[in-house]
């Protein structure tokens, strides 16, 4: 009995342990630190840098048209004399916000659908067939068909993507249910009379949640850069509140005479989705240790 | 001996890259081997056998590997300092190579036919119909039946024992001086590890080669080899003609691998096994390196390294006690 | 052989049947009228009602559905609104676009990406390993519309060395046109897939490289470059096509921007119209096309497997 008392123990003193271990992997992981660097640098600069600057984004004094980069205008101005770098500033607002909320949204779509198929294994067919045909067009089209169905809003860009991705976060969420049913311990639970429901809050939930986390930064990345290319197609948040996908939308007209438009933004985004892109990359070694093909 | 070596190693040194610098794997290696000889290299994994082997034909990955020091003599040349195109030359030809593990020494997604026929293009140059009608012969002298239709298949479709001999004839495929069979038969079914090596001594008489058997079976090299080399932590303490070895072993860990043997005849003994297990590379023992785990030790194997001394004839040991009581005697 | 493509073409008819479904449902979805967009702003209402009748657009959802369905049984994709003309036929003029970017990317990409894959696996730790993953590093950070407008700036209107927008049909034009055309969206297609396609690589060159069969085709005396050429990477190549087949899969995804800006007449360019010109049948149709692309895709993957494998048997 007393064997059996430790077996109870030892799951969560072994999660303790890897969790502190996982911890210190990270802060010693060169590509997550540098992620992690970049991230904060730039929704620092989107949340406060605009109250530091204390310009109104949509201000127009056409007198300051085109004004290229200068001590005054660090990123120049626009066709209606507005300040690219507040633009800029407050379009991270906006773009972070939206891959924040898609990576969220879909996060947790994408754990219902896969939780439900990876432990109700008579829904698994059906569930994974409708996410394979939603797999089958490129996630910007299922973007763009919902966006245009819901209309030009900051909202409906964030529910457009986040559909598109949850076949991807799904699928992630499904696999480690899989493995992690098959456990022994699962098998003990159910045995001694534990619900469904506390099987999947308790041991399945938990234990997809690095893989998971993983994903959902890149989908974070993915969802930054569809915003500027749906915003580019025309079906991005709307002006003038800027998001840094419309600045550059807007700034394409005018990319010839005023290349620093468009450029400001696009280094922006190149920035945010590389430094999600590196934190999760650190978080997959650490958190993920199956290097496999992702899709 | 007055005879010239076919191959001589001497004092060699080969150190790995490890997280922390270069780690020592085999020290102060030195043997020889005569034409048409058998030599055993035995001792538990670990303790430097491979590695010696693989030295030989420099197989180890480049980057994360140092011949720190001595020299590999073949034919009048030393490997060591050769270039990477000569020494190409002989591997494979001269010189050449089987392993353990016969499921992954051959390449999945290439026939039979185009692995034997690689070395007889590359080192003989026969034509492509020559090469297969070659591979072929190669393949019944190694006892595969059917070999013309069994040539073209894929290795998954063979069974272990059958993708050994496959091996076996990519080895001897360019008749080589030299064969150095790395643990051949620890992968397989005991039955099938006597065929093996029947069928390598059958070939060796036909081919006159001389065989580097690497084993950690004291009983194949009782079967098997003329003269045995015994290794431990990366370094030779033992070495002796195979009766004098099992008659006379000169150094406690000898007696123990020969005491691990399952006897057939004699009563229902039991087994002894060594006590501890052999230690990690990095670990730096003072003196004897075999200390720890030695029933005899005494306070000078704690305290200095002891050198490998002559015993008899031809029997070397890095016991000096041992070697005392042996003059004294 | 063609058993194999049969039965995996009959496999994938409930997944096409789905996909069409959902093309149908996803669409229904858009609230705006298709009869009032056609009819034009200044349209009555009794005018809005007719051509709602004649396209069928008052009828309920399900039987639309159903009567889209049997007419696709036949072979008869529908007539776009938009545009005055059948749904195929508007597919069929655009879709030499797309595959000649397509293709000319893969064609780009598929040996590139090889190449820096094998190298960097081969000298682990060095240079040329840190620069292809950063180059795969910057190929899923960067905006490639972003970049295609930028290269437009400097190669197109400041250099002048390419056409800056517009296909040049490869019959009517000649090939050199042709290529000059697609040369620079193919090339930026491509190079957000070289990195991917080499990391993928390089990884599936680190397993293969340390196996046991590596050792023993040194042991042979075979050569360096052969031992990584023909022993390792036919070993990785099965990899590799699955990686290419997911490439061919995003860059047909990423023509549908690219197309937008190098202004070609192609499916990317069509499908987006067609959304936000309601055009139902249209998007549909395209729909439809991508995903039957995507399900042949996967299937010459699966045969590709056939041949690089030998180990695989579909039986």
């Amino acid at each position: 009995m007393t064997d059996l008392a430790l077996g109870s123990n030892r799951p969560l003193e072994l999660a303790e342990r890897r969790r502190f271990l996982a911890l210190r992997k990270l802060a010693a992981h060169r590509s997550f630190k540098i992620g992690l660097l970049i991230v904060s640098v730039l929704v620092l600069a989107a949340f406060i840098g605009p109250w530091l600057t204390g310009i109104d984004p949509t201000s127009m004094r056409i007198r300051n048209k085109f004004k290229p980069p200068s001590d005054q205008f660090l990123m120049g101005t626009d066709n209606y004399g507005r300040d690219v770098l507040t633009r800029v500033l407050y379009g991270g607002q906006l773009s972070l916000g939206i891959g924040f909320f898609v990576a969220l949204l879909s996060g947790i779509a994408g754990t219902i659908v896969g939780v439900v198929a990876g432990h109700f294994r008579a829904l698994d067919a059906y569930l994974m067939r409708v996410m394979d045909a939603l797999l089958a067009f490129p996630a910007i089209l299922v973007a763009i068909g919902i966006g245009a169905a819901l209309g030009p809003q900051a909202t409906s860009i964030v529910v457009a993507l986040a559909v598109a991705y949850v076949p991807r976060t799904a699928r992630v969420v499904r696999a480690s249910t899989l493995v992690i049913r098959e456990m022994e311990y699962i098998e003990a639970a159910r045995v001694s009379g534990a619900s469904n429901l506390r099987i999947i809050v308790k041991h399945i939930l938990p234990n997809c949640l690095g893989p998971l986390t993983v994903q959902l930064t890149f989908v974070f990345a993915y969802a930054i850069l569809a915003e500027a290319a749906l915003s580019f197609l025309g079906i991005g948040p709307p002006p003038p509140a800027p998001s840094w996908g419309n600045i550059i939308a807007e700034g394409r007209d005018h990319a010839v005479e005023a290349w620093w438009i468009m450029l400001f933004p696009g280094i922006a985004i190149s920035l945010a989705a590389l430094g999600m892109n590196l934190l999760g990359d650190g978080l997959r070694d650490v958190l993920d240790p199956r290097l496999k093909i992702e899709s | 001996m007055t005879r010239v070596p076919l191959l001589s190693v001497e004092n060699l040194t080969v150190q790995f890259r490890g997280d922390s610098g270069w780690v020592t794997a085999i020290e102060d290696v030195s043997f020889e081997i005569g034409a048409g000889e058998n030599l055993g290299i035995v001792g538990e994994s670990g303790s430097g056998k491979s590695v010696s082997a693989l030295s030989i034909l420099r197989l180890h990955g480049r980057a994360n590997t140092r011949y720190a020091s001595g020299a590999i003599r073949f034919g009048g040349r030393d490997l060591l300092s050769m270039s990477e195109r000569e020494l190409r030359k002989v591997r494979g030809g001269d010189i050449a190579m089987i392993f353990q593990d016969p499921m992954s020494s051959l390449n999945p997604v290439l026939t039979i036919a185009e692995q034997i026929i690689e070395p007889l293009q590359l080192h003989q140059g026969l034509s492509s119909a020559a090469a297969r009608r070659r591979a072929i012969e190669l393949l019944e002298m190694v006892r595969i039946a059917d070999a013309g239709r069994r040539i073209d298949e894929y290795p998954h479709r063979l069974s272990g024992g059958m993708r050994q001999r496959v091996m076996i004839a990519i080895a001897i495929a360019c008749q080589p001086k030299l064969l150095i069979a790395d643990e051949p038969t620890t992968a397989l079914d005991v039955t099938i590890q006597g065929q093996i090596l029947e069928l390598l001594r059958d070939l060796q008489r036909e081919i006159g080669m001389s065989v580097v058997l690497i084993t950690h079976d004291l009983g194949v090299i009782a079967e098997f080899a003329q003269r045995v080399l015994v290794m431990y932590a990366g370094r030779v303490i033992e070495q002796a003609p195979v009766a004098a070895l099992f008659n006379r072993p000169m150094h406690p860990y000898t007696d123990g691998l020969i005491d691990a043997v399952p006897k057939l005849d004699g009563d229902l003994h039991r087994l002894t096994t060594i006590p501890g297990s052999i230690p990690d590379l990095a670990t730096v023992i003072p003196g004897c390196r075999f200390n720890p785990r030695c029933r005899e030790a005494m306070d000078v194997c704690r305290r200095n390294a002891p050198a490998l001394l002559p015993v008899g004839p031809d029997h070397l040991s890095r016991c000096p006690p041992r070697a005392a009581a042996r003059g004294a005697a | 052989m063609l058993r194999i493509v049969v039965i995996r073409l009959i496999q994938a008819i409930p997944v096409l049947l789905l996909i069409a479904v959902m093309a149908f449902i996803l669409m229904h979805l858009i609230p705006g009228d298709p009869a009032v967009v056609i009819a034009g702003a200044d349209a009555g209402p009794a005018a809005v009602e007719r051509i709602r009748h004649e396209l069928g657009l008052d009828r309920p959802i399900l039987e639309q559905l159903l009567s889209w369905l049997v007419n696709l049984g036949t072979g008869d994709f529908g007539r776009s609104l938009v545009l005055n003309q059948t749904v195929l036929s508007a597919v069929g003029e655009r879709l030499p676009v797309t595959m000649s970017l397509a293709m000319l990317s893969l064609a780009i990409t598929l040996p590139v990406g090889v190449f820096l894959g094998i190298l960097a696996a081969y000298f682990r730790g060095s240079w040329i390993d840190a620069a292809v993953m950063t180059l795969a590093l910057v190929g899923v950070s960067v905006p490639a519309f972003w970049i295609g407008i930028l290269s437009v700036i400097l190669f197109s209107v400041t250099l002048g060395w390419f056409p800056s927008a517009g296909y040049a049909p490869l019959l009517a034009n000649g090939p050199g046109a042709w290529l000059s055309s697609l040369i620079q969206p193919a090339f930026i297609l491509s190079l957000f897939q070289i990195g991917f396609l080499a990391r993928m690589t390089r990884s599936g060159m680190l397993d293969v490289l340390d196996q046991d069969f590596i050792r023993t085709a040194r042991a042979k005396g075979v050569s360096e470059w052969r031992t990584v050429g023909r022993h390792a990477f036919r070993n990785a190549l099965v990899g590799v096509v699955t990686v290419a087949g997911i490439i061919l899969s995003l860059l047909i995804g990423g023509s549908v921007v690219i197309e937008q800006v190098f202004a070609l007449p192609g499916i990317g360019r069509l499908v987006v119209q067609a959304i936000l010109a309601r055009d139902y049948p249209l998007i549909q149709g395209t729909m439809l096309l991508f995903g039957f692309a995507f399900v042949v895709i996967n299937i010459c993957v699966d045969l590709i497997y056939l041949w690089v494998d030998p180990r695989v048997r579909y039986d």
